[in-house]
This record gives C-alpha cells, structure tokens and sequence, in this order.
C-alpha cells in the first residue's frame, strides 16, 4: 500500500459546503461539524470577547467578527489539510485567493513532506499580517477603554482619526498635511537627487582611476562613520532652518552612501567581461556605458534604496530639531503642546511614507534589473 | 602555408607582492599554421592560461616574443577572441552576487551576439543578419530575445561561442570552455566545436583538463608541465580530422586512442606526484 492511498484511506468524508454553511450560521458552534478541536477553541475566544464587550462593546464586537472569520478559516483549513482534493470544490479564484493569504498550500509545495526549516514555508502569510493590524488597533481600543492610560499618553484610535481629518483639510500652522509632507518630501527628492547626481560619477571614478581613488578615499572614509544626524547643527548654522538646510544634510546623506554603492559596482565586474569587451573591439568610452555602468546598476540601486532609508530618517529628525513646516515639524510642535493625537497621525505617516518608498523602489529594480541575483 | 601565431622562447614571471617570483612560463616556444586545432593540457599551475593571456594580448611577456599574422602582440584585438571558462554559481571574489563568466547579463542573447559588429558601427539590419546566421551555427534559432540568466550553462556557452565567432576572428583561444559542464552536454559541444572548426577554418587553441577531449579535438596536443610552465611534449593526432566523419564515441575506444591517453594520463599522474611531494617536502 502506497502513502497516497494511505491519505485517501484516512480522508474526511465531510463537505465542505455543509461545513461553510454550519460555520457562517453558528460560528465555533458550526465550526464543531469540522473541527471540535477548532470549535472549542473559538468557543473560548468568544467567551473572551464576551467579557470584552461587556467592558468596551465596540472592541467586544470586532471581537466576534474577527473570530466568526477565524471559524471560516478554520473549517476550510481543517477540511482541506485532510483531503486536499476539497479544494477542488471550492469557486475558481477562491483557492488562489486562501493560498496568497497562507492559508492553503498549492502547487508543488502542496507535497512536500518537509516544510519546518524550508524557507519558502515560512513565506506568504497574508492573513498573519492581518491579524496583526487588527489585533494591534483592539488591544490600543481597549487599552483607552479600559482607561489603562489618559488619553494625554495614548489617544483613542477615533481621535487620531479625527485629528487626521482635521489636518487633512483644515491644516496645522498654515499648512495642511499633505502640504507638509510634500515639502517633506520636497526636501527629500532634492537632496536625495543631488547626492546621486554628484556620488555615483565620484564613485566611478574612484572605482575606474587610482588618482581619484587615493584622492577621494581620506574623504569619503572620513565622512562615512558620521552619522548625518551630527551634521544638523552645522547645517543649521551655516544654512538656516529653512529648506537649503535640509536638502544639504540629505544631500550629504546621500552622496556617502552612492559613492561607495557606485565604487563597489565598478569594482565587483568580472576581469573576463572587461577582457570580453576589449577583445570585441569596444572603446573605453564603449566600455564605460555598455559594460561598466549596467554592471554597476544592482550595487547602484541597491546604495539608492539605503540612502533613501537614511535620508527619510535623517529629514524626519532634522526637522524636530529647526524647521518652519515639514512633517517632522508638525509632530515637535504638537508634542511641546501634549496634542497627542496628532504626534500620531504624524508617526503612521512617517511609516507608511518610509515603508512606500521602499517599495516603490524595489518595483522599480524588479523593473530595472531583472537579472539581478540570477545565475 | 602561412604561419599564423609565433611565440618565441616566451616567458612570464608574475612578481608578488610579498617579493616572491612565480615563473609561471619559460621558454615556451612553438608556432601555428592557419586553421589548425591545438589543445593545450597540464595540471592546474602550469601557466595554460597565462600563456592564453598572452596570445590574447591581455598580458605582456616578461621575456620573448608574440607574434600573430606578422606583428608583435600588443594588447587585445577582433582577429583574436578569446572563449571564457564558463563560470556558474556565486563568483568566489563577491559572496553573494551571481554572475556569468564573460557574457553580459543585462543584454539578451542577440545583443551578446551582436555587440562586436555593433562596437564597429555595423548598420543594425547587418547585425540582426549576422545574429541569426550564428544562432543557427551554434544550434540556438529562436533564442535571440532571452535573458542570459534564462539559459543553461551549456546554452550559455554557445551563446559565448556564437558572440566570438560573430567578431569574425581569425584565431579562437578557449579556457577550459566545456570544464563546467555536465558530460552529455560536453559530448554535444565537443562536436560543434569540431564541426565550427571544420566550417570556418578558424584557428583554434583549446586548454582542457580532459585527456579525453584534448586527444579528441586537437591536431596537435601539448601536455605542459608546471614549475616553472613548460611545454613537456608534442604529440601529432589524427582523431580531429576522424572526428569529423566518424562517431566520437567509437573514436574514443580505439586502440591507438586508448593507449595514448593511458600514455598522457601517467605523464600528468606523475607531474601531481611530484607537485604534491614538494608540498610536503616544503
Ligand atoms: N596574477 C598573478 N599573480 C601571481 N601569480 C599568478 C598570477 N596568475 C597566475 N599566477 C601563478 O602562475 C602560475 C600559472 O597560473 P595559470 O596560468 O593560471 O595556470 P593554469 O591555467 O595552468 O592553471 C600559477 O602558479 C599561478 O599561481
Ligand atoms: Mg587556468
């Protein structure tokens, strides 16, 4: 007798329609037809967002929704792990959408017997990210409810939201939001282009001559340990608080950064395919564009993707210490004046600008360099 | 007929940095006419591909001479191409950046091929011609738009193969071309390089690390021997030309065949011995 029948011997004979249907009607209580160990459990979670409810109802009720989802879930997941088969049962779509959100495995992972340690079964868990957004804003949600803090220390979600709307559209010291951030952002193109206009050519000329080499190389490996975050001061003292200031701290930021991403470019080209291009008839200044420069392109991207890193950071703290706007203004002034519930709106914002940016980079690579990391 | 390639008591000796020498040639002397095949095999260390650097033009002798169609070597030129090692897997300098060995990764198949007549400022349309003429020398029609990373190590090496011959050279260097290769793809390769060889009439020097394929593909055979890198012997071989019309494999267990690799392989047996004896001595 081989495993495979060995599986089929063992399969649940249950349907997996009856089994959505029960769960969707009766939540844990439907759930117990597919799986008494899953019923028991959410019978307990609920029993838990019972008590949540009675203490702060709104909490309580995305409570029970959230584990009239986890009962679907469960029943699905607990039919098919039995029999993958019943996943064949299911709408077109439907089968592809669980497995984005980890739920089922299909393809050829669907097989495999070893998975703890395999990297690629530790991937593409959707529904755990989800999870956790939800699980973060209830316990915040009950945390307020409780009144576990004053809303001085830990607004309600609600309030942040309103503070949200209200600088969206009404504004916050003669800007509003989005003015705010584009100047943020402003600053943080400029300085950041600037630093790649003049560090990328330095690079290759360090990576290309030893003159330029030995020249630059007391500079830049002077600059490099100096975190940008030391330069404010200066760039406050020579340039002001206003916009030249920033664009040059991120500027120099930048210009480290790309320096060294373009020199180990350069330098990390196979001799053979320097060799290759001579031999071909190639012109340095042929070499130099269609070899060199499109060898370098994945250290240059990469170098692009942490100097952006460091320059929102770097912006965002030059200006908490002197700006007149600017997204990193806006939560100093309203710290100094205990308006928590924008120091908030601020923070998600820096995070789901910086997290943005970085993928938008990394698309644009995909984009740019599909041979990057292939062999 | 005309004699193509002259090295004359060429000898290289690399300085390095600690102030030690290592006298990777000495008085390697040997010429070759147009259109021949030679294979070139030794133990690792014993300059192959120095003395292919040189002939290359990639590197100068220390003492004698490199001549080719006339005029001394002076740098690297279209009428001498010279075919990489194929290199899969992370490059040892770069941890983790993968690269092939010579062939340019952000350009497909065709602009690979292409890039010596487009250097030269060969009319587009020319080129798409030459292109397609050698995808189908090295057996590739159809792949002209890949990427690089699409292809396996053996197509890569043709697609290698077809950029040299596209540059229409006159003499064709090849470091250990088929090393990384598994054996049913080396059999196949071994016979287009046999059947370009014929077609073209080019010139050929082919370094291996297989008797095998050394006492296959060469008319002429040096087995050089290390420290410093000499050439040890000569042998004159009619398995290329055989090779041509009859089935490699049966070449490969005739008499003659098998009693000069069993010949050659105790040669390099014993130059090993030796190596890995002033090891220990040392
Ligand atoms: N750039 C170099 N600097 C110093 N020594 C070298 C250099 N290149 C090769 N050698 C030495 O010269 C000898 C011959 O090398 P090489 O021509 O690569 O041999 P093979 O190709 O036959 O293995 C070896 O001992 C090697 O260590
Ligand atoms: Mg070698």
């Amino acid at each position: 007798m081989d495993t495979n029948s060995t599986v089929t011997a063992t399969a649940s004979p249950k349907s997996l329609g009856v089994a959505l249907l029960l769960t969707l009607l009766l939540g844990p209580i439907g759930l117990l037809y597919a799986t008494v160990m899953g019923g028991v459990v959410l019978l307990v979670a609920d029993l838990i967002a019972l008590f949540v409810f009675l203490a702060a109802a709104p909490v309580g009720i995305l409570l029970f929704v959230a584990v009239q989802i986890a009962a679907v879930i469960w029943a699905i997941k607990a039919l098919t792990s039995q029999n993958a088969e019943l996943l064949g049962q299911l709408p077109p779509g439907v089968a592809t959408a669980l497995a984005k959100l980890g739920l089922v495995t299909v393809g050829e992972s669907e097989r495999k017997a070893v998975t703890f340690g395999d990297p690629e079964a530790a991937t593409g868990g959707l529904l755990w990210s989800i999870v956790s957004v939800v699980l973060i804003f209830a316990l915040w949600s009950l945390a307020v409810r409780l009144e576990l803090a004053s809303p001085i220390f830990m607004p309600p979600p609600t309030e942040v939201l309103g503070q949200f709307i209200t600088v969206a559209t009404d504004g916050f010291r003669g800007f509003t939001l989005w003015e705010h951030l584009g100047i943020s952002l402003y600053r943080l193109l400029v300085g950041f282009f600037f630093g790649c206009l003049l560090g990328i050519p330095i690079g290759f000329a360090m990576g290309l001559s030893k003159i330029m080499r030995g020249f630059f190389d007391p500079i830049v490996e002077f600059m490099r340990p100096i975190p940008p975050l030391a330069l404010i001061p200066l760039s406050i003292i020579w340039l002001g608080i206003g916009n030249a200031s920033k664009i040059f701290l991120l500027f120099l930021a930048a210009l480290w950064i790309m320096v060294l991403a373009a020199r180990s470019g350069v330098q990390s080209i196979r001799i053979s395919k320097i060799h290759a291009a001579y031999t071909l008839g190639a012109s340095k200044q042929q070499l130099l564009l269609k070899v060199v420069l499109p060898n370098a392109l994945p250290e240059i991207f990469t170098g692009m993707r942490v100097a952006m890193g460091v320059c929102w950071g770097t912006l965002v703290a030059a200006e908490l210490v002197g700006a007149e706007a600017g997204i990193g203004f806006m939560i100093t002034v309203a710290g100094k004046y205990l308006e928590t519930g924008l120091v908030f709106v601020g923070i998600i914002i820096i995070g789901i600008v910086g997290a943005a940016i970085d993928v938008a980079m990394r698309k644009a690579e995909a984009r740019m360099i599909p041979w990057k990391g292939k062999a | 007929m005309a004699s193509t390639l002259t090295i004359d008591a060429a000898g290289m000796i690399y300085k390095l940095p600690d102030g030690g020498e290592v006298e990777a040639l000495k008085d390697v002397s040997f010429q070759l006419q147009s259109g021949e095949m030679l294979t070139v095999l030794g133990p690792s260390g014993c300059g192959k591909t120095t003395l292919l650097n040189l002939i290359a033009g990639f590197l100068m002798p220390t003492s004698g001479k490199a001549m080719f169609g006339g005029g001394d070597i002076s740098g690297p030129g279209p009428e001498r191409a010279k075919l990489e090692k194929l290199i899969t897997g992370p490059s040892p300098e770069r941890g983790m950046v993968f690269q092939q060995g010579a062939l340019f990764e952000w350009m497909t198949v065709a602009e690979n091929i292409g890039f010596g007549p487009s250097m030269k400022g060969v009319p587009r349309g020319e080129i798409a011609g030459i292109v397609n003429r050698y995808l189908d020398t090295v057996g590739l029609q159809g792949f002209g738009e890949k990427a690089i990373y699409e292809l396996s190590g053996g197509m890569q090496q043709r697609v290698a193969l077809a950029r040299c011959l596209a540059n229409e050279p006159e003499l064709i260097l090849m470091d250990e071309p088929l090393g990384a290769l598994d054996a049913l793809t080396r059999e196949k390769m071994q016979s287009l390089i046999l059947k370009i060889w014929d077609e073209t009439k080019k010139t050929i020097i082919l370094i291996t690390h297989s008797v095998e394929e050394a006492l296959l593909l060469g008319e002429r055979l040096f087995v050089m021997a290390p420290r410093p890198g000499r050439i040890h012997k000569e042998y004159n071989l009619p398995f290329a030309k055989r090779g041509l019309i009859e089935d490699l494999r049966e070449i490969k267990t005739g008499d003659k065949f098998v009693e000069t690799r069993e010949e050659i392989l105790s040669m390099i047996w014993e130059m090993e011995e030796e190596i890995m004896g002033r090891q220990e001595a040392a």
